[in-house]
């Protein structure tokens, strides 16, 4: 491997989240932003190539090693790691809502879910999967909640272009169609 | 989502659990599934009966959430009924925003699906650096000062009922004896005043007894009380004697 591509890997290995191409390129300041990336597509060539247990993905805008799927079940019943609690669905339908309505309030939310969702978006705000962007307009402006970081990453999403786009939904919809001009 | 469990009971009704459905809308479209309708042309009837059955059997017709959405249908419903003429392109069908709701949602549900998938399958990869997760943290973050901590203590302690202790007393009205003292007074003065009968350092009981006696006496015809204006001196006046029964 070049220099670059094991610095990186030790980079990588160290970090116990993902890191961004910049903040991988800035290690070493020298190798320019092709360097960089050059470097990066070695290193996961060089993990698949070689098959191993920890495989390199790119994930919340960023790279990161993570063990490999077959070997959940193993390192979880022997309590070496832990899989994450699954999110209610209550919380995966706000997420869907925050993550297509984007800034988006409560009332907008609840007026979706028909249901009360203060409780779940202020839970999602303390798991850091949504946040506070902004706020609205109008009276008492309200507050508008956004995706963060962390959704992605607990999605194992690269960015929310990952997400499915509405229209590939079986249930299609479509802004209603303008009347027709007399 | 969790498809709800439905058992069939002797009588032919359903038994749907609550927790598997995340609101109203969730319900409608469970019921919609069931009777395999068309949700674009829903037959508002039926799917409000089964709503309003459904709610009382689970005893939701408490949750403002599903009352609103068991009112909503009512009105549609009964909008339904209401005449209209063929061919009236004015008719606006009073279902759209029900159906423009269950077909939003049924889509927020297909996401619901898939990004759930999404995190399952990102949970069979573990990265570095595994922290087992902290204990569940209470519903809302707690920051707090000290005082605030011993004010909602005293609260909590307030509220504790306190054993509730009365002591008993024998009550010593002498009723009796201020009616002899007062009596006594009659019998030698034509009028005199409150303090003459308990004077100026009587206990409560003894201003009790007193004033008892006074009405007694009044009442019997023996004297008469009088007050000149609110908050002055009370005088007795010995009445004409009369003849008692």
């Amino acid at each position: 491997m070049s220099p670059l591509a094991k610095l990186f890997e030790a980079a990588l290995f160290a970090a116990s989240r993902s890191l961004t191409v910049d903040e991988l390129s800035a290690l070493d300041p020298s190798a320019g932003e092709s360097a960089a990336q050059a470097a990066l597509d070695e290193l996961r060539r060089v993990y698949m190539a070689e098959d191993h247990g920890v495989e390199l993905v790119e994930i919340a805008q960023g790279w990161q090693f993570l063990t490999r799927r077959e070997y959940a079940e193993t390192i979880e019943r022997a309590r070496i790691a832990l899989r994450t609690r699954r999110l209610s669905p209550a919380a995966l339908e706000t997420l869907a809502i925050v993550a297509y309505r984007q800034p988006v309030g409560r009332l907008e939310v609840e007026e979706i879910r028909g249901v009360d969702s203060g409780a779940v978006l202020d839970k999602l705000v303390e798991r850091g999967l949504v946040e506070v962007v902004t706020r609205g307009e109008g009276l008492g402006r309200p507050l508008l909640y956004g995706t963060t970081a962390q959704l992605l990453e607990t999605l194992g999403l690269k960015d929310l272009d990952q997400l499915p786009r509405l229209e590939e939904l079986a249930v299609a919809l479509h802004p209603p169609a303008p009347a027709e001009p007399e | 989502m969790t498809t709800p469990s439905s058992v069939m009971q002797e009588n032919a009704g359903f038994i749907v659990e609550l927790e598997q459905f995340s609101g109203p809308l969730d319900l409608l479209l469970h019921l919609i599934r069931e009777d395999e309708v068309d949700i674009t042309d829903l037959p508002i009837a039926k799917i409000a009966d089964q709503f309003l059955a459904v709610i009382d059997e689970l005893g939701l017709n408490q949750a403002s959430d599903y009352l609103e959405m068991a009112a909503r249908l009512l009105r549609i419903k009964a909008q339904m009924l209401l005449p209209r003429r063929i061919g009236d392109d004015e008719w606006e069908d009073p279902r759209s925003e029900l159906v423009r709701r269950l077909l939003e949602y049924q889509q927020i549900r297909e996401l619901v699906t898939w990004l759930g998938d999404a995190a399952d399958r990102r949970a069979e990869q573990f990265g570095r650096g595994f922290a087992p997760p902290p204990e569940p943290a209470p519903d809302a973050p707690l920051v707090i000062e000290l005082n605030e901590l011993l004010a909602a203590a005293e609260r909590v302690i307030a509220l504790i009922p306190e054993p509730v202790l009365h002591r008993v007393v024998p009550r010593p009205l002498d009723v009796e004896g201020a009616m002899d003292r007062i009596e006594k007074l009659l019998a030698t003065r034509e009028e005199f005043g409150w303090l003459d009968i308990v004077g100026k350092r009587a206990g409560i009981v003894d201003i009790l007894s007193a004033f008892i006696a006074l009405l007694e006496l009044a009442r019997r015809g023996a004297l008469r009380v009088e007050q000149p204006e609110p908050f002055a001196s009370i005088v007795i006046r010995r009445e004409s004697p009369r003849e008692t029964v």
